[in-house]
């Protein structure tokens, strides 16, 4: 009779799990795989899969059968068998668990350190983070600056990443792998892209207003691609033979200083003013003065942003780093072309150029 | 008219009052002494030296203080106990009271609104998450609500456990009272200015940095950040206060003759809970005092650009919060093994295995914090051993699982409300617990880390934990504390809303999470294939927070019915349905003696408790 319920609850348990583990592998659906990573993280999803099945149905089948089995009937009084417990048992569902989690420990072991060791040929890139954009730079090609992330196929990646403000993470879900990019340090992460396509880096940690749109393109190309891309990056003009204005619009882009992030050119508003029609506008502030803009209003509220605040806007929102960041990227193209430009005017250069 | 009256003198009205009233002396204080030192205009010390010194306001025009006030200056003060002189009985609910019945009921009400208004948040946004784009709140909106909806359930999920804990201890021990009945009240009343701390955040410009409240994006979010940290850390004297307390009443005021291993099941995780609010709080309450100094004041803790580190932030910030969330579950599971036996008709399967797991998950909670930072940065060779550490939480979890498998096999089992909710319990714990050991194996985690996976991970957790153990408890108990019954069918009707309604949700949080959907983000990419998901989700998170509702209007409706309740409806041998309902002022006439073992249901004859006043003493 006590046999009869437990071979039945078993035979169900093994009937469920496999059922379950298909649902779950039918409805758990990873995104593609694009990485050499992917492979054996996929592979220990599906080990998990296993075990979250197999558990699963094992608690849940013999409660439901026992809820629908061993019902008291509404006249009974009497209790059930005075059963108080039963040490092999007890010690059975605790040693087998450990072997368990110890074997899984073990492998999610050897496949972190497979996945996070150096590779002999790795590619460097450079990634910035800062609210809310991110910018890529290639230290192995004269550090060519894109707001893209342009990587050749089978390439090994080391990614070198550091953010200017708060906590940011990288997550592209086709490679699997993610990494915090953490202000005050050099947080690393390897990956090697596999499938050529256009994927996304989404930040995967709160940042604060723009999070969610924190995005910012991914291409994986064939070597001859990436090799025509680098090509064609590094026979644009140097910073000397641009004018102003168009030099100002590399700096308010995500590859510069991402300005685009929260000041938009078309007039809808982000999170500061829109630099539509800004030039000569009449602005009001948040203490109730008004003011008209011009070349010193925009240099004071470009290097030092809590001076005037317009109304309707928030205060320290704005980076106050940028006289220093300015300094350092002049100093950058001074030594490398020998001409001294002021990124603030340039700025102000474009700025005028969207009065239409 | 009179009720009113009643009202407006409440020590509540008057906390209220007093919270008001001190935070603006704070604020003229610091902000006098800012403009004779000509320093320039911030508002923002003044915020909060005023929301600090509200706390106290609200205390002491609650009237919290004063028997303690009284004794510094000598004058001795009786300990008050019995229903209110001239007043109605339910006046006594909105009044300091040293009864511990009575603060259990407080906080126990004050945990169900609390979590009416946290839910609201989450209906608020979910309607937002129905479709990408934006279509109902702004960024500001949406993240402010996100962020409260995550600390406003905590503190709801803290009253809760203290409402479980206060009401139930003392009864299920014997004794008349906790051991510190005025230390008692200032645990619960210490939280209503910290529930007002939060909301008040809400309205003076919100925050965007979730409920951890991660340096250095406090540092750029918006004034309300600074309310939310400081509701959050005033939070943390009600749990040390209350743990003190609830362990000293355990290790002191026991019946004659009950032994640790007599004791009954749920006084064992109220314990180990304790110890975790004792000893963890203080952490957290540390880390968000440097978080609200750094930013108020510009102390150098966490901004790396005043030589000071964002990750020493998080190692303090999870060394509490991690183990808060066994803090919840610990009691859900022992309603869960009390209630099992009583209802399967049949001792508690392997009890001491039961008791000695819940220690066991409280230490090993304690070593596993960092697996929250698995992607932060950590070296190799730390965050493996916090992976071993962490999958092992399976192991006495398991135990709990495969022990109620044991206690209901073979039972007698009925079906009434407070069985389903705890089977209810187990088939979403269950669904939290399996879902774990994916985010501990760190490669498996480095894709699910901070997506939806861990949302609805976490939710299964916490409603399997906490939240359908606390409703079985508070139908369990009601005819206990009111002396009259639900509404059986209404209870059953709660039921076959919720548990299906959380199932989906839950489920289809994983589904969206696995598929590329991060947490926290307002607005998410149409390409990802989750907005019919979404669509789901919502309408099963409206489906739970009506199946709430009702649940509320049961209780309430039921409470005024004439039809009194059979003395010990559940026929269960535990020592508070031994006496009427509801219970008399000091619990039991006569003190009982233990004489058995709690759990020995299909043993005739054998008693747990023996009523007769135990000779000698």
């Amino acid at each position: 009779m006590k046999k009869k319920h437990l071979l039945f609850a078993t035979g169900l348990t093994i009937i469920t799990s496999i059922l379950l583990y298909f649902l779950l592998t039918a409805i758990y659906r990873l995104p593609t795989s694009a990485s050499a990573e992917a492979g054996p993280i996929d592979q220990l999803f599906h080990i998990h899969f296993g075990f979250i099945a197999f558990f699963f149905s094992l608690i849940m089948v013999f409660v439901v059968y026992a809820a629908l089995v061993f019902r008291r009937r509404p006249d009974d009084e009497t209790d059930g068998p005075h059963i108080h417990g039963h040490t092999g048992l007890e010690i059975t569902w605790t040693v087998i668990p450990v072997i368990i989690v110890l074997g899984l420990g073990v492998y999610g072991t050897n496949v972190l350190v497979d996945i996070t060791a150096p590779q002999p040929n790795e590619m460097v890139v450079k990634v910035h983070a800062r609210q809310w954009s991110w910018s890529f730079e290639y230290p192995d090609y004269e550090n060519i600056s894109s707001a893209e992330l342009i990587l050749p196929a089978n390439q090994p990646i080391r990614l070198e990443m550091d953010s200017e403000d708060v906590i940011h993470s990288f997550w592209v879900p086709e490679f699997r792998v993610k990494q915090d990019v953490v202000p005050g340090r050099t947080t690393i992460l390897r990956f090697t892209p596999t499938q050529a396509g256009d994927y996304k880096v989404r930040c995967a940690e709160i940042c604060g207003k723009q999070h969610a749109n924190m995005l910012a393109p991914v291409k994986v190309l064939s070597d001859q691609e990436f090799t025509a891309w680098v090509d064609e990056r590094l026979a644009q003009p140097l910073f000397a033979e641009l004018t102003p204005e168009e030099r100002g619009e590399i700096w308010y882009s995500a590859e510069g200083f991402g300005c685009a992030a929260c000041h938009s050119v078309d007039g809808t508003q982000i999170v500061g003013p829109t630099w539509l029609g800004l030039f000569g506008r009449e602005e009001q502030m948040d203490d109730g003065s008004t003011i008209v803009v011009d070349e010193t209003y925009l240099r004071e509220s470009i290097l030092n942003p809590n001076a005037k605040i317009v109304s309707g806007f928030n205060a320290n929102i704005m980076p106050p780093n940028y006289e220093q960041r300015f300094a350092e990227k002049q100093a950058e193209i001074l030594a490398a072309e020998g001409v001294e430009i002021d990124i603030v005017e340039d700025l102000i250069a474009y700025i005028k150029t969207l009065n239409e | 008219m009179k009720a009113l009256w009643y009202f407006l003198t409440s020590s509540f009205t008057r906390g209220l009052i007093g919270q008001a009233i001190f935070t603006a002396i704070g604020m003229t204080f610091v902000n006098a002494i800012r403009s004779v030192m000509g320093l320039e205009a911030n508002a923002e010390p003044g915020v909060v030296f005023g929301a600090l010194l509200g706390v106290f306001g609200f205390l002491l025009g609650a009237g919290v203080l004063t028997d303690w006030i009284k004794w510094i200056f000598g004058k001795e003060t009786p300990l008050r106990h019995g229903p209110p002189q001239g007043k109605p009985e339910w006046t006594r609910y909105l009044n300091v009271d040293y009864n511990h019945k009575v603060i259990g009921i407080q906080y126990g009400y004050t945990s169900l609104l609390v979590l009416l208004v946290g839910g609201l948040f989450a209906l608020i946004f979910r309607i937002e998450l129905a479709q990408p784009g934006m279509t109902l709140l702004t960024n500001d909106q949406y993240n402010t609500l996100f962020s409260a909806h995550g600390i406003v359930m905590i503190t709801a999920m803290l009253l809760g456990v203290g409402a479980m804990v206060n009401y139930l201890v003392p009864l299920m021990i014997g004794a008349a009272d906790m051991a510190f009945p005025r230390l008692n009240a200032f645990s619960y009343w210490v939280g209503i200015p910290a529930v007002v701390l939060i909301l008040a955040g809400m309205v003076v410009g919100g925050w965007d940095t979730g409920w951890v409240g991660y340096a250095p994006l406090t540092f750029r979010a918006p004034l309300g950040v600074q309310l939310f940290l400081l509701g959050f850390y005033v939070n943390g004297f009600s749990s040390i206060a209350g743990s003190i307390n609830l362990i000293v009443t355990v290790a002191t005021m026991r019946a004659k003759g009950m032994t640790l291993f007599r004791m009954p099941i749920f006084v064992w995780a109220a314990i180990a809970a304790a110890i975790i609010q004792m000893t963890a709080t203080q952490t957290v309450g540390v880390a968000l005092l440097m978080n609200v100094t750094e930013r108020a004041i510009g102390l150098s803790f966490f901004n790396p650009a005043n030589g000071g580190d964002p990750l020493l932030y998080q190692h303090l910030f999870w060394f509490y919060s991690h183990p808060v969330v066994y803090l919840f579950i610990l009691p859900g599971l022992g309603v869960i093994s009390e209630l099992l036996p009583v209802f399967s008709r049949k001792p508690l399967f392997g009890y001491k295995w039961i008791a000695l797991s819940s220690l066991g998950i409280a230490l090993v909670g304690f070593l596993v914090w960092a697996h929250h930072m698995f992607v932060a940065g950590l070296d190799n060779s730390l965050r493996i051993p916090f992976m071993i550490s962490t999958l092992f939480v399976a192991v006495p979890t398991g135990v709990k699982f495969f022990s109620w498998v044991g206690t209901i096999w073979e039972g007698k089992i009925s079906l009434e409300t407070p069985m389903l909710f705890v089977l209810g319990a187990i088939s979403v714990f269950l669904i939290g617990g399996v879902t774990g050991p994916i985010l501990g194996t760190i490669p498996t985690d480095m894709h699910l880390h901070d997506t939806y996976w861990v949302v609805g991970h976490f939710h299964a957790t916490m409603f399997g934990g906490f939240i359908f153990p606390f409703f079985a408890a508070i139908y369990y108990w009601y005819p206990k504390i009111t002396g009259r019954m639900y509404k059986e069918s209404l209870g059953k009707l709660h039921f076959w809303l919720m548990v299906p309604g959380f199932w989906v949700m839950s489920l289809g949080q994983m589904a969206t999470g696995i598929m590329g959907m991060r947490r926290r983000i307002a607005d998410y990419d149409p390409a990802l294939g989750v907005q019919n998901i979404h669509v789901l989700i919502t309408l099963a998170a409206f489906v739970i927070g009506w199946s709430v509702l009702i649940m509320v209007y049961n209780l309430v409706s039921s409470a005024r019915s004439q039809e009194l309740a059979d003395p010990n409806p559940w026929r269960s041998r535990s020592p508070e349905w031994q006496i009427p309902s509801p219970v008399p002022e000091f619990n039991y006439d006569v003190p009982f003696e233990v004489v058995g073992d709690p759990y020995d249901y299909g043993l005739s004859g054998v008693a747990y408790i023996r009523m007769a006043p135990a000779s000698g003493d």
